[in-house]
């Protein structure tokens, strides 16, 4: 359904790629996404520059988790378009017609996003080192010596230096999370997709797992897409903050606004309930 | 009476008979192992297409699946053994007719098709239940499909659907029996029923057959919990095969703290019978 902001959306596309610096890293046009008949996300715009960390938060159902999945193509974008770094993810706008781009094309682009899960996800069958080099060998054709010597200066950085031949099984849930975190920085990633990182977690490893996020995001310069209920850790580390409710985007703005003065009556209401006062 | 008394005479009759006996076994032998290879080709293949999402992969084998299922395993030898050289016997020109006059080959294909497509079922039902977790990891990865079947959901789904192969395998050699219908091929079961002449039904198949086809599955079935408990170790659960060989097991050698999993979609249906033996014998 081609509508004049599509149209437009594409002209400031195609000019933004000549000079790329300007290009958003993420760029969401007219996304909708629906599950059957539950419409879960309609008419969504909103962009993301590089190197810039945004939360979005809200209630749960509120669509959040699902932009993430919509990024990282692990969910069907049902309609409208996402750009990463200027280039069509999984359709394109050709002439006002919804056009999927071709597997290799989309397999190019997901290899400069990262994701780190709820439920960790590591992989039982293989050690933590395994975990870490897998990808950068076989995906993106690292050496192995590279690759290892990566793994052994990211397991550094998240705390467990010596943890390379434990298996994910004998870890705890907090050590399983930062090796997941070390496993998708290994890929390099420009987009590093956080979606409730610490909601599985026992409350007293949370903050070591968020204070590697922190260091993440204070050292590097990789741009964020937070999903997250750990309001500190968002005022921290977010340059933008979303509020979702019900698909839409209710208010947005830097922390200190979201989370001292919000507009909306709805974000207020959110807020007092998640900080619990 | 007569009949326990016999049985010394018996014995000296399955004797001067061991040499064809033993050629029978290995028959039944090279049966169960090409046929069980035949079908695991054949299980892995249907298993994977048949939980494709494409579903020009997925209806084909579905039917290949239900149809060889639902056949019996007499009538698909027939079927091999006596109505498929009658196309070559009508135009003699045709090629691979050596092929087809092979009855050994044309058993092995009816084992192989049969039990492959039973183990079908279990290769896809396994990869569903790994968890859909590891299925995203993999993507956020962009591993290829390829490279994910074989380094991650694969391996952790062969722990799952060994237990069914292995009894489809105790299946396929029982079921190998059905061999002694076929021309030319003379298995531990036709050989039996040669035994059976000099002797009785009691003591060939009764007692002969009965000791040799429980021992072969007793073996295939060592076989396949040996892998299995390999297969789980690998996945970090239960204890590797050198601790279970040991004949004293020590206690559990985890570094210091050793924390409890927590990884609760992965755990498997139930405990059964092989982890929940070492685990025993490992915790003390």
């Amino acid at each position: 359904m081609p509508t004049p902001t599509d149209a437009a959306g594409i002209d400031t596309e195609a000019a933004a790629s000549s000079s790329p610096p300007d290009t958003p890293v993420i760029e969401f046009v007219d996304v909708e996404k629906s599950f059957g008949s539950n419409v879960v996300l309609k008419d969504l715009n909103f962009q993301v520059a590089q190197g810039e960390r945004v939360t979005l938060i809200g209630p749960s159902g509120s669509g959040k988790t699902t932009i993430l999945r919509l990024v990282m193509t692990l969910e069907e974008l049902t309609g409208g378009y996402i750009y990463i770094d200027g280039e069509p993810l999984t359709h394109e706008n050709r002439d006002g017609k919804r056009v999927p781009v071709s597997k290799k094309e989309q397999k190019k682009l997901r290899t400069r996003i990262g994701m780190v899960f709820q439920q960790f996800n590591l992989f039982p069958n293989m050690t933590v080192l395994e975990n870490i080099i897998e990808a950068p060998i076989h995906v993106l054709g690292q050496t192995k010596k590279d690759a290892i010597a990566k793994a052994h200066s990211l397991l550094d950085q998240v705390g467990l230096p010596d943890k390379a031949d434990a298996h994910p099984s004998s870890l705890s849930g907090g050590q399983q999370q930062r090796v997941a975190i070390a496993r998708a920085l290994a890929m390099d990633p420009e987009i590093l997709l956080l979606d409730e990182v610490t909601s599985a977690l026992d409350p007293e490893v949370v903050d070591d797992v968020l204070n590697i996020l922190r260091q993440v995001a204070d050292t590097t310069n990789v741009t964020m897409l937070i999903v997250t209920h750990e309001m500190g850790f968002a005022r921290d580390v977010s340059h933008k903050v979303m509020m979702f409710d019900g698909g839409h985007v209710v208010e947005e703005g830097p922390p200190d606004k979201i989370f001292t003065n919000p507009e909306q009556e709805r974000t207020r209401k959110f807020l007092s309930a998640v900080l619990g006062h | 009476m007569e009949f326990f008394e016999d049985w010394p005479q018996y014995f000296e009759v399955a004797i001067n008979w061991s040499d064809r006996l033993l050629a029978g076994l290995w028959t039944t032998v090279q049966l169960t192992l090409f046929g069980g290879l035949l079908a695991f080709v054949i299980a892995v293949t249907l298993g994977l297409l048949a939980g494709s999402p494409n579903r020009w992969l997925r209806i084909p084998a579905r039917i290949l699946i239900e149809f060889f299922r639902g056949v019996s395993l007499v009538v698909l030898l027939f079927w091999l053994m006596f109505v498929l050289p009658q196309i070559w016997m009508r135009n003699p020109d045709l090629p691979f007719r050596d092929l087809v006059y092979n009855t050994f080959l044309l058993g092995v294909i009816a084992l192989g098709l049969n039990y492959g497509a039973y183990g079908a079922e279990a290769v896809r039902a396994s990869l569903t239940t790994v968890s859909s977790g590891q299925w995203e990891a993999t993507t956020a990865l962009s591993m290829s499909w390829s490279h994910k079947m074989r380094r991650i959901i694969f391996p952790q789904a062969w722990a799952l659907m060994l237990p069914s192969l292995a009894n489809l395998w105790v299946h396929l050699l029982k079921g190998s029996a059905i061999a002694y219908i076929m021309p030319f091929v003379s298995d531990f079961t036709a050989e039996l029923n040669q035994l059976r002449r000099p002797t009785d039904i009691w003591f060939s198949h009764a007692f002969i057959g009965l000791v040799v086809y429980f021992i072969l599955a007793l073996i295939l079935t060592v076989i396949m919990q040996t892998l299995e408990a390999r297969a789980k170790h690998k996945l970090g659960r239960g204890p590797s095969l050198r601790e279970i060989l040991s004949p004293a097991p020590k206690a559990v050698m985890a570094e210091g703290s050793a924390v409890t999993v927590t990884d609760p979609p992965q755990d498997p249906a139930g405990p059964d019978s092989a982890s929940a033996k070492t685990e025993g014998g490992v915790r003390r």
